[in-house]
């Protein structure tokens, strides 16, 4: 009954296409590239960077990930690039490449 | 058995709704539809449903509850009129984008302006691109038998849409007629159980409706949904073929009248086919070769089936009970215009725009649509081809 949510891709036909687009399984919204909406795009300098982690919460599209309380490389899947990281950031450790995904 | 009554339109729908007992029923009043949830709420009160019945604050609530209520997995419903369903415009696409078979029990009444309580259908043709299935109603029998119709199309696994059954406001809506019932067990047992396949209060699949669909997906959507409406028409006839077994009484996608050798054609829908009836057989009488197309199906248009009814009309009437406003042609007159069209046929086709408002509809005046057709044929002249009825020059 529940159809795999890995198959609902851009290459899908109108005739597989779930009935209204239901998805019928949780927490999958990360499989879906939003990241192409990005006009501007941060860049991550680590050097400079003190693990402060003041960017991670103020971003609105959770796309900073972190492991062992230590930030990673952008997920550009899901950043749309608005630079809210890049204003917070105390070191000038995120800058933006404008008009550059 | 049949139960012999002597009901109203609007106590009809009412009486259909209580034999299927749905699970949510959401309405606010509007003149001339108001009587329906009236009648219904006394059906609850009284205990004779166990549906929950909400008295929300617009109709944009009454739909939209009505859609929450759907994806939730219950049968849910309203009714309204006029700007009652122009102010569920917006939602109206959202029942049927997410594939909720609601149903909509519409009381056809004008548009404001000038304000007007009387029958058009200048309400439903509004609508009629908003993705739902629309059947018509005659008389206060049909409204009853579409309505007991209605979830079986609507809930059709190849379909999933929902439906707006209509009937003309006070014409049939607050006419008392004799009007067959059939008893409250069989209606239980032809509408069935609603069992959803996926909805929202299953515990046990998590389920997104109605997600936001990106410039990749947006018109696969749409193309599948059109794939479900175009459905709607075989499961309508088939549905149609278990009600007469039960009722006796048989429907198509329309109904032809004294048509097959017609050479003059009307197409129209609603109460004046009854009228126009009336106007066929004495002209019939009178050796005029007249006949009646009567949409029963507009959403999704049977175009094929018509063009093939009526290929053999010289000339033919369509009878817009609606001005839409583009200075050319009403819906139906649209819709039949291309049907024929697109089968190649080419035959002079008048268009009449009719009963505005509660305009009277006559024997008399639908007879001199016929002496029209009949002159046109005869004087090889079309004149004007969009045309008032019964206007005051």
């Amino acid at each position: 009954m529940a159809i795999d949510v890995s198959k609902i891709t851009e290459t899908i036909s109108w005739k597989d296409i779930t009935e209204g687009c239901k998805i019928e399984a949780a927490g999958n919204s990360r499989m879906f590239n939003t990241g192409d909406w990005r006009v501007n795009t941060p860049v991550f300098i680590e050097e400079k960077c003190e693990q402060c982690l003041l960017c991670v919460p103020v971003c609105p599209d959770s796309s900073i990930p972190v492991d062992n309380y230590k930030r990673g490389e952008f997920d550009f899947m899901h950043c749309k690039g608005c630079g809210i990281c890049a204003k917070v950031c105390p070191f000038g450790a995120i800058v933006m490449k404008m008009g550059e995904r | 058995m049949s139960i012999r009554e002597r009901l109203s339109g609007n106590e009809a729908v009412a009486t259909a709704m209580r034999q299927i007992n749905p699970d949510v029923m959401s309405a606010f009043p509007i003149t001339p539809s108001t009587e329906i949830p009236h009648i219904f709420s006394s059906f609850v009160a009284n205990g004779q449903v166990d549906t929950e019945f909400i008295p929300v604050e617009s109709e944009h609530s009454a739909m939209s509850a009505a859609i929450g209520a759907e994806a939730a997995g219950a049968r849910s419903l309203t009714a309204t009129s006029s700007c009652g369903l122009a102010l569920m415009w917006e939602v109206l696409y959202v029942a049927a984008s997410n594939r909720l078979a609601i149903a909509l029990a519409l009381v056809n009444r004008t548009l404001s302006g000038p304000i007007n309580i009387n029958c058009d259908h200048s309400d439903s043709m509004g609508a009629r691109d908003s993705g739902w299935i629309q059947i018509y109603s005659e008389n206060n029998q049909e409204v009853y038998d579409n309505f007991v119709q209605a979830y079986r199309i609507a809930e059709h696994p190849s379909v999933r849409l929902p439906i707006m059954i209509c009937q003309d406001g006070f014409i049939t809506s607050a006419a008392v007629e004799n009007i067959e019932l059939l008893e409250d067990r069989e209606v239980k047992e032809f509408v069935g159980e609603y069992c959803p396949d996926s909805y929202l209060l299953n515990s046990k699949q998590p389920l997104a409706v109605g997600p936001y669909a990106v410039s990749a997906y947006c018109m696969e959507a749409k193309r599948a949904q059109l794939e479900a409406l175009k459905n709607a028409k075989q499961v309508t006839l088939d549905v149609a073929k278990e009600f007469a077994a039960l009722s006796g009484r048989e429907y198509g996608l329309f109904e032809e009248y004294r048509l097959a050798d017609a050479d003059y054609a009307m197409v129209i829908i609603g109460s004046a086919a009854g009228t126009a009836k009336d106007a066929v057989d004495q002209l019939r009488a009178e050796g005029k070769k007249v006949g009646l197309l009567k949409i029963r199906l507009f959403r999704p248009f049977p175009g094929e089936e018509i063009a093939a009814a009526l290929q053999n009309a010289r000339v033919i009437a369509c009878m817009d009970r609606t001005e839409s406003f583009n200075a050319q042609c009403g819906p139906l007159g649209a819709e039949v215009k291309s049907a024929l069209f697109n089968a190649r046929l080419m035959p002079v086709v008048i268009n009449y725009v009719y009963g505005l408002g509660g305009r009277d509809v006559t024997v008399e005046s639908i007879t001199s649509v016929y002496a029209d057709l009949i002159k046109i044929d005869q004087t090889n002249d079309a004149g004007e081809i969009y045309r008032y009825l019964s206007l005051r020059e």
